[in-house]
C-alpha cells in the first residue's frame, strides 16, 4: 500500500517544509528556554565546583555568600583550621559591580581570594594566575577583558594576567579574581570624604578622644579604617573525615553557619534560581500550548482543503483508519521537520546568548517525544473532521 | 438485453426521509435493472431523486424498503444483507463522478492502482492492473503525469479507469459528462460503452445532458421518485 501521507506531503512539499520551518523557529525557542534553565542550574554548579571548597561557612543566620550577604572577621578561619577533619580553609569575598575598562564598563563578580588557597580559578585558558599580592587580577573571558588589559575597580587600577573561562556568578556574571586585600578594601573601604566625616564625629565625641590618653584618638581611627570582613570562608575537608561531621562541629562550636556541597546546591538550585525556573516553566507550558495550537491549526486547515478527495477515497472503500493514519503521518511529519528546524536553529544561536545556554540531550530526546505527542494530540482535531466526512458528498446532489 | 443474467437489479426500491408530517419520499417503489455489459441512462430534472437513488445504489445510504441485487447477490431486501459496505462499494460498484476528483498528490498510475492496493493486491500487480487500464482508455501516456497536468477528458478517462480497476459488476456515473464539451463528452460515453461490453460491467449514467442522452440504447426517466423505462435510440 502507498503512502497516502508521503504522497501528501511530497505533492506539496514547499508548503509543508515552510510550515515546518515556521514550527521549528518556535520549537528551538522552547529548546533555547529549557536550556537556559539547565544553563543556570550548570552555572551553580560550576560555580560550586571552581571554587574547590566542600564546606562554605557563613554568618550565623545567613544563607551566604551567594544566596544572601554574609560578614565574617576575616580570622574566623584560623578557628576552623584548628577542628578535627578540616584540612584547608581560606577567606573569600565576593562582590558584583560594574568593571571600568576605559569608557565602558562589564558587569561582573569580583571575587577576593588568597593565591593558592580554595577560591582561586581552577584552570587557565590564558595567562598565568596572581603572583603579587596586589593590583593583579585574572577575568573570565566572558567579560571581554584581554591578557594586559587594564580594568579599573574602585579606586585601583588592575592588570589582567590570566584568563579563565564557565567562571560565573549564579547570576550569569563573569567572575573576575583579583588579591583578598584588595577585594576587602574595594567591598569595605570607605570614599576619602566619608573617611574624613567619620573621623571628625569621632574626634569630636570626649569619651573617645580624652585628653589625659594619647594615641587613643589615632588607635580608634585606625580601627574604624580597617577591613577585617570576609563574606566567606572555605573548607576543604581531610581525607577520612566528612563534611555534615565537620558542618555541626563549626555550628556547634563556633556559632557560625555551614553549608555542605548539596546543602549549597539546594540554596543555589531550589532557592535562588527558583523563581526564574518556574518563570522558565511557565514559557514552556505557554510555548507547547502555543506549539499545538498551531500544528491543530495547520493540520485542520490542510484536512479541511481535502474534505472532498476524503470523501472520494472514503466512498472508494478507504478505511477510516487509513485516512486517520495519513493525517496522523502528516501531523508526526511536521513536526519532525520542526524539531529537526528547531535543534538546529537552538544548536546555531545558542552560543550568542549573554546567558550559558545548555543544550542537553536528554533534553532534546524528551522534546522530541514532547512535540510528537503534541502533534499527535494536535491532529485529533483533524482526525475527528476527517471521520465525520460523508462519502455521500462525493456524489453530490 | 445484452449478455446474461443481471449486473444490477432493484425492486421496489424506495426511500423516505424525516418522519411524520415532515416526511419526504424522495424514491417510491423504484424498479431498474441492468445487464452485465449494457450501458443505461437516468435522466431526470432536478429534485426528482436521481441522487437518492444513486446514493442508495452506491450502498452511502439505506434505502427505506425494496430489494437490491448486484450480480448474483441481493445486497439489500428491506435492509442490508452485506455488513461491510465499505467492501461492496470498494469491490463491487465503481464510481465515475461529474468533477473526475482524482486524488491531486497521487501521480494517474496510482489514482488507478489505489483501489486494487485497498483491497489487498500487492503495488506491483495493482500498477500493472492500473496500465492495462490506462493504455485502454488511451492515456497510457499520461500514466506518470499528475492530475493537474492533464486535460479535463484524460482526467476523465483515469477516473473511468479508476473506476474498473477492481472488475466492479457495477459502475455509477453521476453526469459523467457535464464538464465537457460535445466531442469529448461523446467520445467518454463511447468508452464507456466500449468497456461496458469489453468487461461486462453494467453502468448506469445520470445525466440530463442532452448532447449523450440520443447514445442510450435504454433510459430510464425517474421523476417524482418514481423510474419510467424507454427504449432509446443508440447511436454506436
Amino acid at each position: 500500500m502507498i503512502s497516502l501521507a508521503g504522497r501528501d506531503i511530497l505533492q506539496s512539499w514547499s508548503k509543508f517544509v515552510l510550515t515546518g520551518i515556521g514550527l521549528g523557529l518556535l520549537i528551538g525557542v522552547t529548546l533555547t528556554m529549557a536550556g537556559v534553565y539547565r544553563g543556570m542550574v550548570d552555572d551553580a554548579k560550576v560555580l560550586l565546583n571552581n571554587s574547590g571548597a566542600d564546606l562554605w561557612v557563613v554568618q550565623q543566620d545567613t544563607q551566604g555568600p551567594y544566596a544572601e550577604s554574609s560578614s565574617l572577621r576575616d580570622d574566623v578561619y584560623r578557628a576552623l583550621l584548628g577542628l578535627p577533619g578540616v584540612a584547608r580553609a581560606a577567606n573569600v569575598t565576593y562582590l558584583t559591580m560594574q568593571v571600568r575598562q576605559g569608557d565602558t564598563d562589564v558587569r561582573a563578580m569580583v571575587v577576593g581570594f588568597e593565591p593558592g588557597q580554595p577560591g582561586e580559578p581552577g584552570y587557565l585558558v590564558a595567562g598565568r594566575h596572581i603572583t603579587r599580592n596586589h593590583y593583579e587580577a585574572v577575568a573570565d573571558i566572558k567579560t571581554g577583558f584581554q591578557l594586559g588589559d587594564t580594568i579599573r575597580i574602585r579606586r585601583h587600577d588592575y592588570h589582567v594576567v590570566g584568563l579563565t573561562r564557565r567562571m560565573v556568578s549564579s547570576g550569569g556574571d563573569p567572575m573576575v579574581f583579583i588579591p583578598l586585600k584588595d577585594a576587602q578594601e574595594a567591598q569595605f573601604l570607605k570614599d576619602n570624604d566619608a573617611i574624613l566625616n567619620e573621623r571628625a564625629r569621632t574626634a569630636a565625641n570626649p569619651s573617645l578622644n580624652r585628653a589625659g590618653v594619647p594615641g587613643l584618638l589615632e588607635a580608634i581611627q585606625s580601627s574604624q579604617n580597617a577591613n577585617r570582613n570576609v563574606n566567606a570562608v572555605l573548607v576543604q575537608i581531610a581525607p577520612g573525615a566528612t563534611a555534615e561531621a565537620v558542618a555541626q562541629e563549626v555550628r556547634r562550636w563556633k556559632h557560625l553557619q555551614a553549608f555542605t556541597r548539596v546543602q549549597m546546591e539546594e540554596i543555589l538550585i531550589a532557592k535562588l534560581i527558583a523563581t526564574s525556573a518556574r518563570q522558565i516553566g511557565m514559557f514552556l507550558v505557554i510555548l507547547a500550548v502555543v506549539s499545538a495550537a498551531i500544528v491543530a491549526f495547520i493540520i485542520y486547515t490542510m484536512t479541511l482543503g481535502k474534505i472532498r478527495e476524503i470523501a472520494v477515497l472514503k466512498l472508494i472503500g478507504t478505511r477510516n483508519r487509513t485516512i486517520a493514519s495519513m493525517i496522523l503521518q502528516q501531523a508526526l511529519g511536521l513536526g519532525f521537520i520542526g524539531f529537526l528546524v528547531g535543534k538546529t536553529a537552538a544548536t546555531v544561536w545558542a552560543p550568542f546568548f549573554p546567558k550559558f545556554v545548555l543544550l542537553e540531550s536528554g533534553d532534546t530526546m524528551r522534546g522530541f517525544v514532547a512535540v510528537m505527542a503534541i502533534c499527535a494530540l494536535a491532529s485529533t482535531l483533524a482526525i475527528r473532521a476527517a471521520l465525520r466526512v460523508d462519502p455521500a458528498t462525493a456524489i453530490g446532489g | 438485453m445484452p449478455g446474461m443474467g443481471f449486473g444490477i437489479r432493484i425492486e421496489g426500491l424506495s426511500k423516505r426521509y424525516g418522519e411524520g408530517d415532515t416526511a419526504v419520499d424522495a424514491l417510491k417503489d423504484v424498479n431498474m435493472t441492468v445487464a452485465p455489459g449494457e450501458v443505461v441512462g437516468l435522466i431526470g430534472p432536478s429534485g426528482s431523486g436521481k441522487s437518492t437513488l444513486l446514493k442508495c445504489l452506491g450502498a452511502v445510504i439505506e434505502p427505506t424498503a425494496g430489494k437490491m441485487t448486484v450480480g448474483d447477490e441481493v445486497i439489500f431486501d428491506n435492509g442490508w444483507k452485506i455488513t461491510d459496505l465499505r467492501a461492496l462499494r470498494r469491490d463491487r460498484i465503481g464510481f465515475v463522478f461529474q468533477a473526475p476528483y482524482l486524488i491531486p498528490f497521487l501521480d494517474v498510475t496510482d489514482n488507478v492502482a489505489l483501489l486494487p492496493m485497498l483491497a489487498g493486491r500487492s503495488n506491483g500487480d495493482s500498477r500493472k492492473r492500473a496500465k492495462e487500464l490506462l493504455e485502454a482508455l488511451d492515456v497510457g501516456h499520461r500514466a506518470q503525469a499528475q492530475p493537474s497536468q492533464l486535460s479535463g477528458g484524460e482526467q476523465q478517462r483515469v477516473a473511468i479507469a479508476r473506476a474498473l480497476a477492481n472488475q466492479p459488476p457495477v459502475i455509477l456515473a453521476d453526469e459523467p459528462t457535464a464538464p465537457l464539451d460535445s466531442e469529448r463528452a461523446l467520445a467518454v460515453v463511447r468508452i464507456l460503452n466500449d468497456m461496458a461490453r469489453q468487461f461486462q460491467t453494467a453502468i448506469i449514467v445520470v445525466t440530463h445532458d442532452e448532447k449523450i442522452i440520443p447514445t442510450f440504447k435504454r433510459i430510464y426517466h425517474i421523476r417524482d421518485g418514481k423510474t419510467y423505462e424507454e427504449a432509446g435510440q443508440a447511436l454506436h
